[in-house]
């Protein structure tokens, strides 16, 4: 039943995507394509005074340039512009009316038959400003956050419990601003079908997401926008929502009737979402024992002016540990920026980095070993909700990871160990998400000559979507894997949701389940039909589609084959399309976890720090590929390696500007930052949480990973950095 | 970008009369550096001339048994050249600290001499620049400076150069060769890139229609106590924070002549010959070593984020020199420090 669930399968979009045979949002061509250019604010706030394009619209090869005042209609009720994930507040419009909300706000797009003409047209637009008081300092604003939701409600009196508390752990830490940087820019092109009709190539993790906010947004009909994404270079989170280069491009397609493509730079993409710069504090009250009697942890994150994006940063540790007091809230601070957007973990990777610090500081005050204390404090319930787990091997993570690092070896003694002139540090931490679920549809088409085409609006991100998909079709189906084709991210095929939060591979993989059991009930009708048919007196549940065959379950060997049932009754093709709805189970709480250890060596005198190792301990439910499952978690590590070194974005607040917007200044982990990693499934079997036991593998990767190297470096070095990244000035003396 | 003109240059003389001809003109050879700047808008050259089919890419060995080395040599080229590895492999080694094989591949040995400051602002041109634009003000001095000069500083600008092939050609005491409209010159490297002053527009001495022919290593080679150590915010693919290039000779345990230059920390490869004449004659120990790091760090000011580097640098140097007098060099394949 299962040759290809469970296994290591390799991508079957893998050689178009090597070959450059896949092709991206900004490689779809149409006749008579032309391009926009996108002039960006470089104020953070203010007003557009003046907009001279006639200098631009001289250049031969010039189309057009849009503007605020000079364009078609867009929308102008705020709801049109939400889309599906849209935060609370008013969304921002490109191109809608004078004011600026934040540096690199799109003001203009100059569309001409060339690209490089675009561009160089581009810098002839001239805009004055009036130019507004601003704000973009998370730190100096910090005084004015206000509080947001609530991730969970406090428990008993985390205030008094601290302060009786016999050890005590209290501390800010910041995570700095990041941007995705996936390696794909954003683009999109839109091609004018004629008729008011038009095909928008997107880059987007949610082509219906997409789709219905432009119909929104244009004042569409659904069949006259059909938006595609077959391929994704990374997304991360930043393509959760549509990016405004979607609207401009398809904004120029209508103001010139022609097919138009926009692309974004490296640079204007530093204008889109972000994870959101955050203090993080976190108080934690013990007992001499490690019993915790109380967690309190508040976040400040930044937003925009206009909208409100926050993510749950303080809620995990009600999930992680038993404490009988709690108490977490979340503030905004609004600033003259961008609104911030999920990226990877979002939430988690930067509030279970603060929080994994501070476990460690407490264990080191209590004199404690980093998993003792966390095995002191392990929870078998979530505590906000009281509620058990569907599944939770955290502990055989703690065992197997620590056994694969040799933690067992660590002298807990900052500073003890060394080699040659370098410190060496081992860190520890604990990751954790979520286990989500969402409804998606599919739709199945089997031919007679026993293939199966399977499709669906998800998007693949880069994650492995259509492998997984066909692994599970060609198991359901009982087909070779070869037999399969899985198209995916057209907005006319059956329902799906952005793709995100780590929930695609559980929800599209039961879509397909539920289609292909309606494929499987049409076939034992149709071989049961067949004259003198092996299967008659079979009950349909006691048959199975294996191996190309409606065969009868157990050993009596009546089978029919595919095309010998179809062929029968005539039938050249069966198509199944079946929404799969999750049953909604309040009693129980679902989570991945993780355990994190990292080796650092560390130059003593000059401060240069190596990972040299990374094991990552995962339990999460039932790994559909373990080879792509295991990138998506190294993926995850380097990422993380990247978040505790490397990233941040820099800005300079006198101006409102990021100085760093670009990957040569912006630095993310090189080949040589990443050593030994070492991927680890632990067993989880869990038959509560769906029918596959499957739980998604996107963000626990990153979750953990910072805290278990800055864990490390404090190991090595005796230097507690509480300001990420951890670059080699921080640990000068 | 800016639309500009297109010629190519038929030799050496014919890329000087072009140069004089249109004062807006720039010179391109791999266009790493030019490009990335002319789609920034910073640099916006009426004219480029592309000199990359010159003949200007042979290592030829010079009477005094020095090596001279063509300005379009490529960077990889040159790093891989056996003259280069088995009589100059500090030179070798420095460049092979820096960017990446595919820019090493692309990057000339003239074009690595001129390359321009990383300074976020002078890349930004909606801030103030005194570089990029004389007169409107040098937003690193208040501004984000953790990446900024120590040393030779000015009030109009604090910016570094770059290069790390500069830093061990300054230190080996290298010639660059110039070709212009009055006729063929040679300056001492140490000399060819200017501290800002007043002028920081001007990175090097080089004159608007001069060019860079060729680079000449005197016969001095180091072949093996040297080592050129960088420290940077990730082990490959970024710029010094610091830089040393360290060449020592030794007599017994007696140093007889030594080379010291520092990168990241100015606005030109930072030498002194005080710190150098401080170790001649003196047994190679840290204490030694420790003293020449000070006398090269005399005068060095921090500003707000880059105080750092001055205790970096001191310590860069005094490893630097343990390398060089242990021959144990960096290596910059293996990222661990020796
Ligand atoms: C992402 C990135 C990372 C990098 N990292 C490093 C690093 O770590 N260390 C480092 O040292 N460098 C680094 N570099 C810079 C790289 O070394 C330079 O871009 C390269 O050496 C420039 O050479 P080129 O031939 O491409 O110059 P071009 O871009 O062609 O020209 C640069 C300048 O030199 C002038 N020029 C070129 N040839 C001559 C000549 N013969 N005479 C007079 N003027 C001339 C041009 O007019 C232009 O002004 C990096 C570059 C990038 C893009
Ligand atoms: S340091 Fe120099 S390059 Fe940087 S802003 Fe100041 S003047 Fe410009």
């Amino acid at each position: 039943m299962n040759a290809y669930v469970g296994t290591p399968t390799s991508r079957i979009d893998g050689r178009a995507k090597v070959t450059g045979a896949a092709k991206y949002a900004g490689e779809f061509s149409a006749d008579g394509l032309v391009h926009g250019f996108v002039v960006e604010a470089t104020i953070p706030r203010g007003r557009i005074v003046r907009l001279d394009a006639t200098e631009a619209l001289k250049v031969a090869g010039v189309l057009e340039v849009l503007t605020h005042a000079h364009r078609p209609p867009l929308a102008d009720k705020d709801e049109a512009w939400k889309d599906e994930v849209a935060p609370e507040g008013l969304p921002f419009r490109p191109l809608y009316d004078d004011m600026i909300k934040f540096n690199g706000q799109p003001i203009a797009l100059v569309v001409a038959e060339e690209w490089e003409t675009a561009k160089f047209a581009a810098t002839l637009v001239r805009i004055d400003y009036e130019q507004d008081g601003f704000a973009t300092d998370l730190e100096a604003e910090r005084g004015r956050a206000s509080e947001m939701d609530k991730p969970h409600k406090p428990r008993g009196d985390a205030k008094a419990a601290l302060a009786a508390a016999a050890l005590r752990h209290e501390a800010d830490y910041l995570v700095p601003t990041e941007h995705h940087n996936p390696m794909e820019l954003y683009a999109t092109t839109t091609v004018w079908e004629g008729g008011g009709k038009l095909t928008v190539y997107d880059k987007t993790q949610g082509v219906q997401n997409v789709q219905k906010f432009l119909c929104a947004v244009f004042d569409k009909k659904p069949e006259e926008i059909r938006v595609l994404s077959p391929y994704v270079g990374g997304a991360f989170g930043s393509g959760l929502r549509p990016q405004y280069q979607v609207v401009l491009a398809t904004l120029a397609a209508l103001a010139l009737k022609r097919s138009v493509r926009v692309v974004l730079t490296r640079q204007q993409m530093y204008g889109l979402g972000y994870r959101p710069m955050t203090i993080e504090h976190v108080a934690l009250g013990a007992r001499p024992d490690g019993t915790l009697d109380a967690i309190s942890h508040e976040a400040i994150a930044v937003t925009s002016r206009y909208e409100d994006f926050s993510r749950n940063d303080t809620g995990w540790a009600e999930q992680l540990y038993k404490s009988s007091n709690s108490h977490f809230s979340h503030k905004l601070v609004d600033l003259d920026v961008s609104t911030p957007c999920d990226m990877r973990a979002p939430g988690a990777a930067s509030g279970v980095c603060a929080l994994e610090c501070a476990m460690d500081e407490l264990a080191v005050a209590l004199k404690l070993d980093p998993i003792e204390l966390r095995l002191k404090c392990y929870s078998d319930r979530d505590q906000s909700e009281g509620l058990p787990y569907t599944s939770k091997q955290l502990r055989q993570c703690y065992a197997r990871g620590g056994e694969a690092f040799g933690w067992a070896r660590r002298n807990p003694a900052p500073r003890s160990m060394r080699e040659g002139k370098e410190l060496v540090g081992w860190g520890m931490a604990t990751g954790v998400w979520e286990a989500l679920q969402m409804p998606v549809a599919v739709r199945i088409v089997l031919t007679a000559n026993g293939h199966a085409e399977v499709s669906c609006a998800a998007s693949d991100i880069g994650t492995g979507t259509y492998t997984i998909v066909a692994q599970v079709a060609a198991d359901a189906l009982g087909l070779p894997i070869e037999n399969i084709s899985v198209r995916l991210a057209d907005s006319t095929l059956p329902q799906a949701p952005v793709e995100g939060g780590s929930w695609m591979a559980a929800s599209s993989a039961h879509a397909v389940l539920g289609a292909a059991e309606e494929i499987r009930r049409e076939l034992v009708h149709l071989a049961k039909a067949i004259p003198g048919s092996p299967l008659a007196d079979l009950d349909a549940a006691a048959v199975t589609l294996v191996d190309g065959m409606i065969a009868g379950n157990g050993k009596s060997g009546a089978a029919v084959s595919i095309p010998d049932a179809m062929r029968h009754s005539k039938l050249e093709r069966i198509e199944k399309e079946k929404l799969n709805q999750f049953a909604e189970d309040k009693s129980h709480a679902r989570n991945t976890h993780s355990a994190v250890f990292a080796e650092v060596k560390i130059d003593e005198e000059l401060g240069v720090i190596r990972v040299t190792r990374v094991v990552s301990a995962v339990a999460a439910g039932r790994i559909l590929n373990t080879k792509t499952g295991r990138s998506q978690i190294m993926g995850g590590v380097v990422w993380g390696i990247g978040m505790a070194l490397h990233e941040e974005t820099v800005m300079d607040h006198r101006f409102g500007r990021i100085m760093n917007a670009n990957i040569a200044e912006y630095h993310i982990p090189v080949n040589a930052d990443i050593r030994d990693i070492d991927v680890i499934f632990v067993d989880e079997p869990d038959d509560r949480i769906n029918r596959l036991g499957i739980k998604g593998l996107g963000e626990i990767g990153i979750v953990g990973v910072p805290a278990a190297i800055a864990n490390a470096v404090y190991h090595a070095t005796g230097k507690r950095i509480r300001r990420f990244p951890i670059t080699l000035d921080k640990l000068l003396d | 970008m800016n639309n500009f003109q297109y010629s190519r240059a038929g030799d050496v003389a014919d890329a000087i009369r072009l140069l004089a001809a249109d004062p807006g003109a720039k010179l391109i050879a791999g266009g790493t550096n030019l490009i990335d700047l002319m789609k920034e808008n910073v640099e916006r050259p009426s004219r480029l001339i592309d000199i990359s089919r010159l003949p200007l890419r042979d290592i030829e060995e010079t009477a005094d048994g020095g090596l001279r080395i063509g300005a379009l040599v490529p960077n990889s080229d040159l790093a891989y050249h056996p003259l280069i590895n088995q009589r100059y492999p500090l030179l070798a080694s420095a460049i092979l600290a820096g960017a990446s094989a595919q820019l090493r591949n692309m990057a000339s040995v003239g074009g690595n001499l001129m390359q321009r400051t990383r300074c976020p602002y002078f890349y930004d041109t909606a801030t103030p620049c005194n570089k990029r634009r004389p007169g409107t003000g040098c937003s690193a001095l208040d501004g984000l400076n953790r990446n900024h000069a120590i040393l030779g500083t000015s009030k109009s600008c604090i910016a570094t150069n770059p290069s790390d092939m500069s830093v061990a050609l300054a230190a080996l005491g290298a010639l660059v060769h110039i070709a212009g409209p009055m006729g063929a010159r040679s300056v001492a490297l140490t000399d060819f890139h200017r501290l800002p002053d007043d002028k920081p527009n001007l990175d090097t001495i080089l004159g608007r229609s001069e060019i860079i022919t060729a680079i000449e290593l005197p016969p001095h080679s180091f072949p093996r106590n040297y080592s050129y150590l960088k420290i940077r915010d990730r082990l490959s693919y970024a710029f010094a924070l610091v830089s040393v290039a360290a060449a020592i000779e030794l007599e017994g345990n007696a140093i007889s002549e030594a080379r010291l230059a520092l990168g990241g920390v100015a606005h030109k490869p930072w030498r002194s010959m005080e710190a150098e004449a401080a170790l001649r004659g003196q047994a190679a120990t840290p204490d030694h070593f420790g003293h020449a790091a000070d006398l090269l760090l005399q005068g060095a000011t921090p500003r707000a984020h880059n105080g750092f580097k001055i205790a970096l640098a001191r310590r860069a140097v005094v490893r630097a020199l343990i390398q060089a007098a242990s021959a144990t060099p960096q290596s910059q394949a293996h990222k661990k420090i020796a």
